[in-house]
């Protein structure tokens, strides 16, 4: 692949903590090959900074190969950058050009509070988990894995929406900034599988329970978290998580 | 003495005799027993959720912003287990005959052989989870196979095996959270064992937030903790693995067994320049339908789907016929490097080799044809058909490729090379996976014990979990019913205080440094030492060099490095500094063992001692035992051996030919 080198420029949130007030500051990078990645761009930066004495831009990431779910930049008004069905950290500067001035912000929304500059946290959706979003077997009481055939069909569609990698850009391209992409993820998952049967109508009631607790908005069906979503989870995740619903909340004792 | 504490009897006997004999904890006990659990991936989630389920009270730390981002989520291939659902002769005698063969008989037996045993419950306990594996038409699971191998054992769900397996074991901690069995404390780095009466009590924590250190007591202490690869710097870990839970552990008394043992891994994406941060692995399941060719003539800078058939050079074919491209990890790792060393490399940097999927493709688009009864299509027809099968198979693998390096692999081969992946060795342990100092246990990659001095693919994944799930359940009770009267320990105790004391003046000491040199850049200079000295190949001579320069970048780093920001605020380059500290350390230790071990054996190559054909030489007379080192002052360790003693494998020299 042939690569050349360009200079941009950054237009970065800095935030010092969660109390203080942000802003954005201007930084210019020069001669950054484009076959670097984002991150690896925001590393030279913060080398950068550090040899300045400034103090480096905070942001989340640990594998950067797009698993993890832990790099979550908000880049050109869009959560994980330009590119389709990718995360900030496979996003590689071959998709900008010289001169390009390019805006990073932290996710936006209340149940994502801001840690610092990038950094957000994103415990709510743990919380969510820990609602419902398991299979209550202990450890030793499992049958033969091959005891129950699983249609391939359902196995496949249970596998898509497990992709998830809980991120997060669902929420931060909602205008609601809902988590229902998320949410209706995991529902999915379980809820196709013959062993999330048992617990099928508890665990959708427990947590959008949990959900809207935590202070996310609610979906009025842009579909802005499935054109970003960096797994391609699909909307009709979130038709399937209405419909739990409202099986549950027909035939729930609780 | 090392004590492995190996159970008497015959070795398919003894697991199932230490499991009926070992002491058990009251439920009532339990309750009253706290358990940290330091690490969050397949070892630390399953063991911490196991435990929870038993009803003893876990607190469970990572420094992530969650459980789920454990590393373990980015294993990819898959996770065998000796089920023989596809009838062609596997069984737990198999996997463990390959797993210690693999490893180039330098694992314990009687480790292996349990591993061998627990592997089919796991699959089953994760199915029972709703963990989406791969299925045949007929619903039932589907296999393919792996390096080293030839059975298929390996169970997967496409090239997310380690992300599928890994949400199972976190949703099951969750549910404990949410029980209250466990708490869990993420964005915690742990800092320090706290020993009282030489054992185990607890350990102080740094909260990676406001950067305040905490106390915490346990009656034991898990460290689930993961690999130390990253002391390369460029490796196939998350930026964040690191060795410091175990590093401290060391430093508390615990041996460190084996660092020499490392695996390159043979398909990563190749390096693309100076400012890269990690490197992509390519699951080694791409082997099973790849073809791996260098083409025939030196520096040749054709493009390769424009190099003849007969110009090319299946190299892995040519030398290993028996298991050709699917040889075990080592093997392809070095036969890359000779090829590349010898001038056949491709690609711009010449260090690379190419991993090919048109035959795949053409054989599996005629697979389609004959199935589908398409009769007379296309030859385009054909290769879109097998470009779908690809997909299906190994797509996300692919789009990785093409996001990272601009190349599509669907129609040309693509550049792979080795890059540092695993850690074999790690922290002693015996057979209960207790290391040298009471109620310090280790689990999962952290420790030495299961994969000698290679690691078979797929198994790592396997390793983890029955360490969490079927392992320490049984071996931590058997420690425990004797602390029922063990009360638990206000965290005021002398023995805290001074274990947070020492934490707090080192993180003063590195920050009142305030030097010239980044932690990043430090680290990249001993990530360089390490590669070219103690990497793929190694010889005394540069190994002798190699602990000289690690020691002059110690003192350079102590003196000279530059931590922006403040302590009591949220300062990752604070805690990749401490990292950092740790791993100059540890690096000087493993080129020390890669020194001492004077043979080849799986992963550690020692230039000095391989056959005329450039094949690894072992030394069973003389190196048949695990190297744990003891620490005892500033780079000074004592070598404490414990002898591998094969009663049912007779080791002989690894032959894939």
């Amino acid at each position: 692949m042939e690569h050349t080198s360009i200079n941009v420029n950054l237009k970065v949130w800095r935030q010092k903590n969660n109390q203080a007030k942000g802003e954005f500051k201007m930084y210019k990078l020069e001669d950054v090959s484009t076959e670097m990645s984002f991150l690896e761009m925001f590393d030279v930066l913060n080398e950068q900074l550090i040899n300045d004495g400034e103090d480096p831009v905070a942001f989340d990431h640990d594998c950067r190969e797009g698993i993890c779910g832990m790099c979550s930049m908000y880049i050109n008004g869009k959560p994980h950058g330009p590119w389709q069905a990718n995360t900030t950290c496979q996003l590689h500067m071959r998709a900008f050009k010289n001169g390009d001035t390019i805006v990073v912000e932290p996710w936006r929304a209340n149940a994502f509070p801001v840690i610092k500059d990038l950094t957000v946290d994103r415990t709510a959706f743990d919380r969510i988990i820990q609602a419902g979003g398991y299979i209550s077997v202990n450890t030793g009481n499992a049958v033969d894995g091959n005891s129950l055939p699983i249609n391939k069909d359902k196995a496949d569609a249970s596998f898509a929406a497990a992709m998830c990698i809980g991120c997060g850009a669902c929420v931060a391209a909602c205008k609601n900034s809902s988590a229902m992409l998320f949410l209706s993820a995991k529902v999915s998952h379980l809820a196709l599988l013959p062993q999330g049967e048992p617990e099928r109508h508890s665990r959708v009631v427990n947590m959008i329970a949990q959900m809207d607790k935590e202070g996310f908005g609610a979906c009025t069906n842009t579909g802005a978290c499935e054109a970003t979503c960096p797994k391609e989870i699909s909307l009709s995740n979130i038709a399937r998580l209405n419909k739990e619903y409202l099986t549950a909340s027909l035939v729930s004792d609780k | 003495m090392l004590d492995s504490k190996i159970p008497a009897g015959k070795l398919d006997e003894k697991w199932v005799d230490y499991k009926g004999h070992c002491k058990l904890v009251n439920p009532a006990n339990k309750r009253k027993l706290e358990v940290i659990v330091v690490g969050t991936g397949l070892a630390g989630a399953s063991a911490a959720a196991s435990l929870g389920e038993m009803g003893y009270k876990v607190k469970a730390f990572c420094f992530q912003d969650s459980p789920r981002r454990a590393h373990s989520i980015a294993a990819q291939g898959g996770i065998n287990a000796a089920k023989n659902y596809q009838n062609d002769g596997d069984s737990t005698f198999r996997l463990f005959y390959d797993t210690i063969k693999g490893g180039d008989y330098r694992a314990r037996e009687a480790n292996v052989h349990r591993l061998a045993e627990v592997s089919a419950n796991i699959i089953d306990q994760c199915v029972a989870q709703g963990v989406p594996f791969a299925r045949e038409y007929g619903g039932l699971l589907s296999n393919r196979s792996f390096g080293g191998t030839q059975v298929q054992r390996t169970f997967y769900a496409a090239g997310q095996t380690g992300q599928q397996l890994l949400i199972g074991a976190y949703q099951a901690l969750e549910r404990q959270v949410a029980l209250g069995n466990v708490t869990m404390y993420a964005r915690h780095e742990m800092l320090e064992v706290v020993k009282v009466d030489g054992k185990a009590r607890g350990i102080i924590a740094r909260d990676l937030v406001g950067g305040k250190l905490e106390r915490h007591f346990g009656h034991a202490v898990l460290l689930c903790t993961g690999g130390y690869g990253n002391v390369f710097y460029l490796s196939t870990n998350a930026m964040g693995s690191n060795v410091t839970a175990a590093w401290k552990a060391h430093k508390a008394g615990a041996y460190f067994a084996n660092p020499c043992f490392t695996q390159i891994h043979p398909t990563c994406i190749p390096v693309s320049g100076d400012h890269q941060s990690k490197l992509t692995l390519m699951s080694e399941s791409l082997r099973n339908d790849g073809r791996i060719w260098v083409p025939k003539k030196q520096g040749d800078n054709r493009k390769s789907i424009d190099i003849p058939e007969e110009e090319r050079d299946y190299y892995l074919e040519r030398r290993y016929p028996a298991f050709g491209n699917l040889v075990p990890r080592d093997v392809a790792s070095r036969a890359a490097k000779e090829r590349c060393d010898a001038g056949y490399g491709v690609g711009s940097s010449k260090q690379a080799v190419y991993l090919d999927f048109a035959a795949a493709i053409q054989r599996y688009g005629k697979g389609e044809v004959s199935k589908r009864n398409l009769g007379n299509i296309s030859a385009a027809e054909i290769t879109q058909l097998g470009k779908d099968v690809v997909k299906e198979k190994y797509g996300n693998l692919f789009d990785m490729y093409e996001k990272i390096t601009g190349e599509n692999p669907y129609e040309m081969a693509m550049r792979i090379y080795p890059a540092v992946h695993y850690t074999m060795g790690g922290l002693w342990v015996d057979y209960e996976l207790m290391t040298n100092v009471q109620g310090l246990y280790a689990l999962g990659e952290a420790n030495f014990s299961d994969h000698g001095a290679n690691r078979l693919g797929a198994s790592a994944l396997m390793q983890g979990l029955a360490d969490g799930y079927f392992v320490i359940p049984y071996t931590l009770g058997n420690y425990l019913a004797d602390e029922i009267y063990a009360k638990a320990l206000e965290t005021s105790h002398p023995a805290f205080e001074e274990a947070e004391k020492k934490t707090a003046d080192r993180i003063n000491t590195l920050m009142n440094i305030k030097g010239k040199q980044s932690v990043e850049s430090l680290h990249k200079r001993l990530g360089k030492i390490m590669w070219e000295k103690c990497g793929m190949a190694r010889n005394a001579e540069g190994l002798k060099e190699a602990i000289a320069e690690i020691q002059a970048l110690k003192k350079e780093f102590w003196s000279d490095v530059r931590i922006p920001g403040e302590i009591a605020s949220f300062n990752p380059e604070l805690d990749k500094a401490g990292r950092v500290a740790d791993f100059i350390e540890l690096g000087e230790l493993m080129c020390k063992d890669a020194l001492a071990r004077e043979e080849s054996c799986g992963g550690h190559f020692r230039e000095e001692h391989q056959t005329e054909e450039g094949e690894a030489e072992r030394h069973d007379d003389k190196f048949m035992y695990v190297s744990a080192w003891e620490l005892k002052g500033e780079s000074e360790w004592e070598l404490h051996k414990e002898v591998l003693n094969y009663e049912v494998i007779k080791p002989s020299a690894r032959n894939y030919k």
